[in-house]
């Protein structure tokens, strides 16, 4: 077995009961206390998660934006400094092979740059991807992943923790914005981005930096009634939420139409995968993502089968005990002519049959401030 | 470190068993494996009356993040289910040799427990 990659943190975890597992190569806490206390802390105070195994790729020179465009779902070469866009990386068939957030940043003499965050198990074929379409010139192509470390606050105090560290305002940030800022005296990045359904930020600073950043963010948790977050319940959060999940929801047999991602996808330029997923969207008779609620109180789980009368007609990708709404949902994909709300479906656990409902997504969503 | 209490006899997987005055034997889950499970959400447990054989997968527990067979720890007829756990379940992290019990048996061999892991074993094999 290789050894795993640990983040600059995984030594607090370790001392804090952090549970570490083995997370797509990365030793990660999957739970310090409790699952349902901590995701409980991130939707009525803060969460701090150590999400340093997300990879950070930065993209240099003037051909950087068309470059990306080429590459990804959505126009980022029109992004202006500042703006965050979520897209995806597809394949010629239009199978999905990450989803990232693509940023457009300035550095303090206002050259403009791009950021790429993708998800920590897809950091190898991603690079591979892009190094193998790199252009001749214009693009620098740097990995930041182990040399930065990422930390998602999270919740409706997060902005409150947060805001003493960094010298830009969190609160007259837009969602979906973010910038260079100095962390204890160093370049570092805050977004206002997060994968919990929750109003937050997250920080990437050099990895030097990263524990007392960490530990003065963490020390100020208590007082808020925040809590140290693990994996387990950035998991059930993101579900709540309706947020898809590499390896579950997307996968490379997966295009974006059916992922329910339409809105991550613009036609208007060109991009690996286009033809495609544009015959997709005609087409209309793939297997479409749905949220499920069961109805009883055993909850679906990854894989388990999804039938009506003696046919299977889909395949459950994400399932759990929602602590929010206190009921089992899940996520997975049917045939189209039943992923309509109020369709009722069976889902096998074990030989044995159970009832669940179509249901609208997300299954959570904030109350937003005007 | 797990608790593990010297009067109860164990089985491998991870339950607990105590003799009554009246020869039934109850059965919970051990407070490593309430810990491995982590917060547990929903308990299944088997019919009053059900005779089972050892190792049978008679209960479910439904933690946040997977669903665990509980199995029948010796053979017998199950004679009591702790009907509390159904709107209590989390009762088997906060309190998993005492309050969150989950089912009592009559023991077709009545000398079944002189064969199963002490504690001193059991806590052997947690390390």
């Amino acid at each position: 077995m290789t050894s795993l990659l640990k983040t600059p943190m995984h030594d607090w975890h370790a001392a804090h009961d952090g549970r570490m597992v083995d997370f797509t190569g990365w030793s990660m806490p999957v739970q310090y206390s409790s699952i349902i206390d901590e995701h409980n802390a991130t939707r009525n105070a803060a969460g701090l998660f150590d999400v340093s195994h997300m990879a950070r790729f930065r993209f240099d020179g003037d051909q950087a934006g068309p470059f990306l465009d080429s590459i990804v779902t959505r126009r980022v070469e029109n992004l202006k400094a500042g703006q965050i866009r979520y897209a995806m990386v597809t394949k010629e068939d239009g199978g999905n092979l990450d989803d990232i957030l693509v940023y457009r940043l300035a550095d303090a003499q206002g050259q403009l740059y791009y950021w790429v965050v993708v998800n920590a198990g897809n950091r190898e074929k991603i690079a591979s991807w892009i190094r193998e379409r790199l252009p001749e010139s214009g693009v620098t192509f740097t990995d930041l992943t182990l040399e930065t470390a990422m930390i998602a606050v999270q919740g409706p105090k997060a902005i409150e923790l947060a805001q003493p560290l960094v010298d830009v305002t969190l609160s007259e940030m837009k969602y979906y914005s973010g910038c260079e800022t100095q962390i204890l005296g160093q370049q570092s990045w805050v977004s206002r981005t997060g994968y919990t359904g929750e109003d937050g930020c997250e920080i990437t600073v050099p990895a030097e930096i990263a524990v007392e950043v960490w530990r003065t963010l963490a020390d100020g948790l208590a007082a808020i009634g925040g809590l140290p977050c693990g994996l387990g319940c950035r998991d059930t959060l993101r579900l709540e939420a309706a947020m898809p999940l590499y390896g579950h929801e997307l996968s490379e047999q997966i295009n974006p139409i059916q992922a329910d991602l339409k809105f991550a996808v613009s036609m208007d330029h060109e991009f690996i995968g286009k033809a495609a997923i544009s015959a997709s969207i005609e087409d209309g008779k793939q297997m479409k993502r749905v949220g499920l609620q069961m109805q009883g109180r055993r909850a679906a789980r990854e894989h388990y089968t999804i039938h009506l009368g003696d046919q299977q007609v889909g395949e459950v990708t994400s399932g759990s005990f929602s602590p929010t709404l206190d009921i089992n949902i899940a996520m997975g994909y049917v045939q189209p002519e039943l992923a309509e709300p109020g369709t009722e479906l069976e889902i096998d656990i074990r030989g044995k049959r159970h009832l669940a409902t179509v249901v609208a997504l997300p299954f959570y969503s904030r109350k937003r401030k005007t | 470190m797990s608790n593990i209490p010297t009067e109860l006899k164990y089985v491998e997987s991870h339950e607990w068993l105590r003799k009554e005055a009246d020869g039934t034997i109850t059965v919970g889950i051990t407070d490593f494996a309430q810990a491995a499970l982590g917060d547990i959400v929903f308990i299944e447990l088997p019919e009053v009356d059900t005779e089972v054989e050892a190792d049978d997968d008679i209960a479910v527990v439904e933690s946040v993040k997977a669903a665990s067979d509980v199995y029948a720890p010796i053979a017998g007829k199950i004679v009591a289910v702790n009907e509390d756990l159904a709107d209590a379940p989390e009762k088997a992290n906060e309190d998993p040799y005492g309050d969150a019990w989950f089912f009592r048996m009559e023991p077709t061999d009545p000398n079944v427990l002189d064969g199963l892991m002490s504690a001193e074993d059991y806590a052997a094999k947690c390390e």
